[in-house]
């Protein structure tokens, strides 16, 4: 047993020794495994951060949301958005009154729009609401207060500036009770949002100013629908229910024939979670077959290199065979040899995609999760690639016979 | 006396397509320990196929070889590599040292695969001992692109004095060097049969077989011509075999 051990040791050293005789080309040779397995650990990393990303976001919609847009979800099989809404206001407070399982409700609009504030201004988005998005979003201010029903009733011009607007408007602070012009009307800025900092797929949910719906519709639109309805259920148990009285309410008011398709859609945060998180799966399945590709490619070139060393050293291995080396020795030489190389391929291709990964992170702003597993499963299947694309070349020199390997020029 | 190398009837066929070439025809041999063989022979008289067999790198077509007593004509690969390793040192006409590795550790080499367990310690201080009694003192740590023709042949043999084999199979170790150094290493051989070791030298020069005390003719696949030398050849004044050599 101990010679046996020993003699595996007397192996590896001379395995060892032929990789640190051809440094450059050792290298060279590991290149694709430390490429492959680099790859793996960055498309993870980056893949992880993005998904967590994405699920922060919509965590922080809360538990009770619910969405409303506009559109059939299918006509005769396609999903088909007609281009013009049939959500109004009306429906949002219809909901309101009457669906008890449902605590707030707001309209939604949307336009973009310059904003200006003395000698500065800042492109941004213009979201108009009701006095329940608060609630809805759970998103209070750090500064000054939220609007209330009687400005969304007589349109009044006031607004509440996202953390990011407001930084970029008056650098100085203070900008609750201060003029800002949108499309040249003027509003009155009467607070800061909280910032959320979280960001989907990298948009800043701060850069954003909110003003009463009515107001938005009519001095910044001139439409009369809306282009989404949020909601919150009263608690996350009644979401379902909401789901349901929303439905039946909206099918009377819209006199949508039982069977028919709806001309509006509903998402809970739930499901918009489940979708996003599918999206992310296809994504990081097709970035990760690339990198599979990659480590593949890689062992192949092991092999190639691998198969020229065997005949380079046809010399070398019949020497070794006439002073007494067994083809399994000679075997295990060149499998160590292999392995050696991907595993040390493997370590380098780990800190290279550690390396990366943290770097894209600090560059893009890409919020980076690495992950233990993808270093274990790259090195794992470094590892494996060694094996496998190195016994064929090994197994060719340990069947040399040694008068004709001798002989080889 | 014992004897090292014990061969009766052997032959060797080849096949090469339908045509059966008999390499080897018949051959009997016998060899004593301490004994100091050269086998001559022109090209294509079966002389590389009987250094093949004698190495135990080949396996006779028939007949039986016995090696320091073991029969190893019906053994398989590995089983002969672990009788190379054992009981045959190997002295090649281009040397067949490893490239870029140094001297002693050339010399290492057969213990590497011995089925006797060696420390390193062990490896180093027998390939050291080895090394020194060629000659070599001070010259451990070269490789061979730094050594000359005759200093790599010296590495060689002791390469194949470090296991103790049963004896030294040389195959034109001189074939590659000039006549000078050709001497030194002839030198090195009658040294180690002064010292009882066993040694079978292939060769077709007859002046390198004069060193040896018998010569045997192989031609067309038989032995033809078996004569013992009275009075062998010994190296020019001046040239002397390593001190060590003679203990």
């Amino acid at each position: 047993m101990r010679n046996s051990v020993q003699r595996l040791g007397n192996i590896t050293v001379v395995g060892l020794k032929a990789i640190a005789r051809n440094k450059m080309r050792s290298f060279l040779t590991m290149l694709g495994i430390v490429i492959g397995v680099g790859c793996v650990i960055v498309v993870v990393a980056i893949g992880n951060g993005a998904s967590q990303s994405i699920q922060n976001t919509i965590n922080s919609l809360g538990s009770n949301f619910l969405m409303i847009f506009p559109g059939a979800s299918t006509q005769g099989g396609a999903r088909i958005f007609t281009g013009s809404s049939t959500l109004t206001a009306e429906d949002a407070e219809a909901i309101k009154s009457d669906c008890p399982a449902v605590a707030y409700v707001s309209p939604v609009v949307r336009t973009n729009g310059q904003v200006v504030a003395g000698e500065l201004n800042w492109g941004t988005q213009i979201f108009g609401v009701g006095p329940d998005w608060p609630f809805i979003r759970a998103w209070n201010n750090s500064d000054g207060s939220f609007f209330g029903d009687s400005d969304v009733k007589s349109a009044t011009k006031v607004c509440v500036l996202g953390a990011t607007v407001a930084e970029n408007l008056f650098p100085q602070g203070g900008s609750v009770g201060q003029i800002v012009r949108i499309k040249n009307v003027p509003f009155k800025v009467i607070g800061v949002l909280e910032r959320k900092g979280g960001n989907m797929m990298g948009s800043d949910q701060d850069d954003q100013v909110v003003a009463p719906y009515t107001t938005v519709m009519k001095r910044l639109q001139g439409q009369s629908k809306l282009n989404m309805i949020y909601a919150a259920a009263s608690s996350a148990d009644g979401v379902s229910d909401a789901q349901q009285q929303i439905e039946g309410l909206l099918r009377q008011r819209h006199r949508i024939a039982p069977g028919a398709d709806l001309d509006f859609q509903m998402r809970s945060q739930e499901e918009i979670a489940a979708a996003s998180q599918q999206q992310m799966t296809i994504l990081r399945t097709l970035l990760l077959s690339i990198a599979a590709v990659s480590l593949f490619i890689g062992g192949i070139g092991i092999m190639n290199i691998m198969l020229v060393s065997v005949t380079e050293r046809t010399r070398e291995i019949g020497i070794r065979m006439a002073i007494g080396a067994k083809g399994r020795h000679v075997l295990l030489q060149f499998l160590f040899e292999a392995i050696t190389l991907s595993i040390v391929g493997g370590i380098l291709g780990a800190a290279l995609g550690v390396g990366a990964s943290t770097l894209a992170g600090k560059l893009l702003n890409w919020p980076i999760v690495i992950s233990t597993w993808s270093i274990g499963v790259a090195f794992g299947v470094a590892a494996a690639i060694g094996v496998f694309f190195g016994f064929y070349p090994a197994r060719k020199a340990a069947r040399l016979d040694p008068i004709d390997a001798l002989r080889y020029e | 006396m014992a004897r090292v190398i014990e061969i009766h009837e052997l032959t060797k066929v080849y096949t090469m397509g339908e045509v059966e070439v008999r390499a080897l025809d018949g051959v009997d041999l016998v060899v004593d320990e301490g004994d100091f063989v050269a086998v001559m022979g022109p090209s294509g008289s079966g002389k590389s196929t009987l250094m093949n067999i004698l190495g135990c790198l080949d396996r006779p077509t028939g007949g039986k070889y016995l090696l320091d007593g073991v029969d190893v004509s019906e053994l398989d690969r590995d089983a002969r590599a672990v009788i190379r390793n054992a009981k045959i040192g190997f002295v090649f006409q281009s040397f067949n040292l490893l490239a870029r590795t140094s001297a002693v550790e050339n010399t290492e080499l057969p213990l590497l695969y011995g089925e006797l367990g060696w420390s390193r310690e062990e490896r180093r201080k027998a390939a050291l001992d080895s090394l020194h009694r060629v000659g070599l003192k001070g010259r451990e740590g070269n490789q061979p692109s730094q050594l000359s023709g005759g200093q790599q042949q010296r590495v060689a043999i002791a390469r194949a004095l470090v296991t103790n084999p049963a004896m030294v199979l040389a195959d034109e170790p001189t074939g590659n060097l000039d006549s000078r150094t050709s001497e030194e290493i002839m030198a090195i051989f009658q040294g180690l049969n002064d010292d009882g070791k066993t040694i079978v030298l292939i060769t077709h020069e007859p002046d390198i077989a004069q060193y040896s005390k018998r010569i045997v003719h192989v031609k067309d696949g038989r032995i033809q011509h078996d004569e013992r030398i009275e009075q062998h050849r010994v190296p020019p004044r001046g040239i002397e075999p390593p001190v060590a050599v003679k203990r």
